[in-house]
This record gives structure tokens, sequence and C-alpha cells, in this order.
């Protein structure tokens, strides 16, 4: 396949940036995944779509608002009533889970184009993303796995948990370098890496 | 002002969009009942007190809610998915099928 361009490529620049004498406190970068891809379940049928999805990524999606896991390279979680976010560091995931969701259980939408995942970890992650979002990103509120769906200025987000200190951000491919650069200065000040 | 998502659990009034007052009667789409289309345009309650309100959570989950919210001191006291009262398949995709 071609490669694919990142949206963040002008102002992606690798290396230590801020106030970083004291330390790197972030980390930022672009996980850049194969596959994005979107579910959404018809009324009834969540259960269904849910089993098609651990069927095709060999991820159990646990009940619940929000509820997510990842393998270290699929990532699945849900980000509203009845649908869900999977992704895969491969290629042709919508393919795959397009055979196992039939027109009867729900939809299946390829994003892999449409959005740019960011992600943010270090011991102040938590810390610089609550200057962004008014949700509450503490551990016990916010498990690992787990996906919340929120905007900062009316730029969409979803934001799944991939670990006690980092999280992957989902954002409109043509809103990232914009979001990607505000993530950036709000990361100044307790100094952050690009990688 | 917070609502509480049932999905996404309490959020600033910000990520919502008032979608309008909840008691409205929308007529079949062909129905030449001019009083009908009245009613449902023009219309309102206007309560001072608790009033049936749908909100989508626009900036979030996008669900619609049904919200009831005191006009008076903005205090919600319930929030429910309108899913669950107008999901039956009179309203839903279920009908569309031949
Ligand atoms: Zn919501």
């Amino acid at each position: 396949m071609a490669e694919r361009q990142s949206p963040l490529e002008p102002e992606f620049h690798v290396g230590s940036h801020g106030n970083f004498e004291h330390g790197v406190e972030i980390l930022l970068t672009e996980t850049r995944p194969g596959s994005i891809v979107q579910l959404a379940a018809w009324p009834g049928e969540e259960k269904k779509l849910m089993e098609a999805i651990r069927g095709v990524t060999g991820l159990a999606l646990p009940d619940g608002a929000g509820g997510g896991l990842s393998d270290g390279v699929k990532s699945v979680f849900g980000f509203a009533p009845g649908k869900f976010t999977v992704t895969d560091e491969a290629e042709g995931l919508a393919a795959a889970l397009a055979k196992a969701v039939t027109p009867a259980i729900g939809t299946v939408t390829d994003l892999s184009h449409g959005r740019t995942a960011i992600r943010i970890a270090g011991p102040k992650a938590e810390w610089v993303l609550s200057k962004f979002f008014a949700i509450d990103f503490a551990l016990p509120a916010f498990p690992v796995g787990a996906g919340r769906s929120t905007a900062h200025h009316d730029v969409f987000a979803q934001i799944q948990r991939t670990g006690a200190d980092q999280f992957d951000i989902h954002v409109f491919r043509s809103f990232a370098r914009s979001f990607w650069k505000a993530l950036c200065h709000a990361s100044e000040e307790v100094g952050y890496e690009v990688q | 002002m917070l609502i509480t998502c049932p999905y996404c659990g309490p959020r600033d009034v910000i990520e919502f969009t008032y979608q309008g007052d909840g008691n409205r009667e929308r007529p079949e789409p062909a129905s030449q009942n001019f009083e009908a289309w009245n009613a449902y345009v023009y219309d309102r309650l206007n309560p001072a007190g608790d009033h049936n309100e749908i909100w989508q959570h626009s900036g979030g989950c996008r669900a619609h809610l049904r919200v009831m919210r005191n006009t008076l001191t903005h205090e919600i006291s319930s929030v429910a998915f309108v899913r669950g009262d107008h999901a039956s398949p009179a309203r839903g995709r279920a009908e569309d099928k031949p």
C-alpha cells in the first residue's frame, strides 16, 4: 500500500520542547494505526456486534458504557450507545469486520483516513488533558481501556485510556494539526518530548 | 449547568444542544390537518417549573435525550434516552423492512 502522509507533518518536531530542564513529563506521538473503524449496532443487536468484534479481533468487550480494552496492537472501546471504535496497527480491518457484521446486526464505517490518533503519555498526561476537556481523568473514574466521547472547542474527540498515564485521542483528520499544536502548547510548561 | 447523560455521565451543558419542547406531537408528514401542524409548530406550554425537553449530547455520544428541567431553578430531575420511548418499530427502522 502507498505510504500514508500525516496531517501533523509540518508541526511534528521530534525532540524535547518547552520547559524540560527538570525532566520531560509528557510524551506526544502519533500512533498511526493502519485501520480505524467505527461500528454501530441496530437497537437490540448490540451483543451480536460485540461478539462479531471479538471474533475478528480477539478482544472481548466488557459490558457497560464506554467499556473497552487494548492488546497493544488492536484496541476497541464504546463511544456511544451500541457504537464502538476499533483500531488495528494493520490495514484491512474494515474488510474483515464487514464480513462478520451482517446488515442485520449493524454498520461498519472505515475511518482509517478520516481520523488521526494522537497519544499523550507521562506523569502529567491527566493534568494536561484536564486543561482541554471537562471530564474526570482520574483512574477510578476513567479506567484503563475505557473510552470517552467529548469535545474541545467543537473539535470532537474520542479518548481511550491505553495505560495508567497514557491516552489515545482520536480527532478528525482535518482538525488534527490544529489540535496537535494546542496539545504541544499545553504541554510546554511541564516539558514534553515528541517521538 | 450539568446534564447527566445516561451513557457518558455528568457533562457540562456546553456539550449539549437543545432540540426543543418534548411535548410536541409531530403530525404524519403527509397530514393535511393544518390545526395539528399549527399546534406542532407554535403551541407551547411554557411552564414555570418542570419542563419536558429534548436535548442532544452533540459534543459527546450524540444520543438524543429526554430531559426534565425546571425552568425556574435549572434543576434537572430526570434524563433518559429518547430511544427509550421512541425507538419502537413504529418510529424506527424496522418498519422500513419489506
Ligand atoms: Zn452522552
